[in-house]
């Protein structure tokens, strides 16, 4: 295949993605992590949390702004624009739409109850995306508190996630420099 | 014209102060599109919030396109959805251009084995933001439960995750 056939390709998984994209934010993790990761191999699981952190560092949209590095990252700018771009269409042809019919979509019984079936499966998603990233981080006391650590301090300590990413990239500095990536990563 | 290019900047703006997506950004919505420029009143941005976050997609993009086509309409509604990405776009193209000049230097390397962690403890915590509002009885947990296991032992795509939680809304609620 071509650059221009691959660069449909991307296209459209990423329409596809911003399509079923429920919740916002996180619930897309699991949909691009399928597709990016285990479906067409662009990237591999570590590459794609470092994507999750450097998005959460930049304003803006979770999957708009993954979607634009991995863009770039496979096409060079061109790339970029054509990620991002099918990344935001779905919303903008589905807002459209709903935007002239307002009314009568807001009050509908089936549309309502659709919803309060999706809800808790989103929930399930994101459950399900962050056993399958847990594979790409070594399995040891350490690592656990540290995910223990994050998770707490925004649960339930409202800290703002550029915190916790800046923190932890500090830590990791101060920990892991100097070692030569040896600790294995399954 | 004036008018779209008025949304355009807006949104821009708000664009560049949405860290952490689109809920961050509703604050601003308000104060910019409600008060500022009073294009739409306030009991109109609470119905649009509510369609926004039961609609696929960002919320940041779903509402920007909404506020934009009600204020001025096809062309309103691109200015809208334009604007509010395009500060993202500049900001992570450039990003990944560094990042991927530097990612196989030892201190970056070490500085993202630090944040791994940190970015899965992220994610994890929005299963309990999620959970705090989408578990409301029996059936949510049932539904949650019935999925989960669908993904992790039949392996079913999470799209098909989400239709089957569609249809099973229908028939539970």
């Amino acid at each position: 295949m071509n650059k221009f056939e691959n660069m449909i390709k991307m296209f459209l998984t990423l329409m596809k993605i911003g399509t079923f994209t429920l919740g916002g934010g996180y619930a897309m993790i699991p949909l691009v992590q399928k597709e990016f990761v285990e479906k067409n191999k662009w990237i591999d699981n570590e590459e794609f949390l470092d994507i999750v952190a450097l998005a959460q560092s930049v304003p803006g949209a979770l999957i708009i702004n993954s979607s634009t590095y991995i863009g770039y990252r496979l096409f060079g700018f061109p790339g970029a624009v054509v990620a991002c771009l099918g990344s935001m269409l779905p919303s903008i042809v589905i807002i459209m739409i709903i935007a002239v019919f307002f009314g009568q979509i807001r009050d509908h019984k089936t549309v309502e109850t659709v919803f309060q079936g999706i809800r808790p499966a989103v929930l399930s998603l994101i459950l399900f995306a962050v056993v399958k990233l847990g594979k790409s981080i070594p399995k040891n006391l350490m690592h656990g508190i540290w995910v223990a650590a994050s998770v707490i301090s925004i649960a339930f300590f409202s800290v703002h996630p550029i915190i916790i990413i800046v923190v932890s990239g500090l830590l990791g500095y101060k920990i892991f420099k100097g070692e030569n990536d040896h600790e294995n990563h399954s | 014209m004036k008018i779209i290019v008025d949304i355009f900047l807006t949104f821009m703006k708000i664009g560049a102060f949405g860290f952490g997506g689109g809920l961050a950004m509703l604050p601003l919505i308000e104060k910019e599109i409600v008060y500022k420029h009073s294009w739409i009143t306030l009991k109109e941005l609470v119905d649009i919030i509510a369609i926004v976050e039961m609609t696929p997609g960002p919320i940041a993009i779903n509402s920007s396109t909404f506020v934009g086509y009600k204020v001025g309409g096809f062309m309103g509604a691109i200015a809208g959805s334009v604007g509010v990405v395009i500060i993202s776009f500049i900001l992570m193209t450039i990003l990944a251009k560094y990042f991927m000049r530097m990612k196989d230097m030892d201190e970056v390397k070490a500085v993202f084995r630090g944040i791994r962690p940190a970015v899965i403890g992220l994610i994890l915590s929005a299963v309990i933001s999620v959970g705090r509002t989408s578990i409301v009885d029996v059936k949510s947990v049932m539904i949650a439960l019935i999925v989960f296991f669908g993904l992790v032992k039949l392996k079913i795509h999470p799209i098909l995750g989400i239709v089957l939680a569609g249809v099973l809304g229908v028939i539970m609620y």
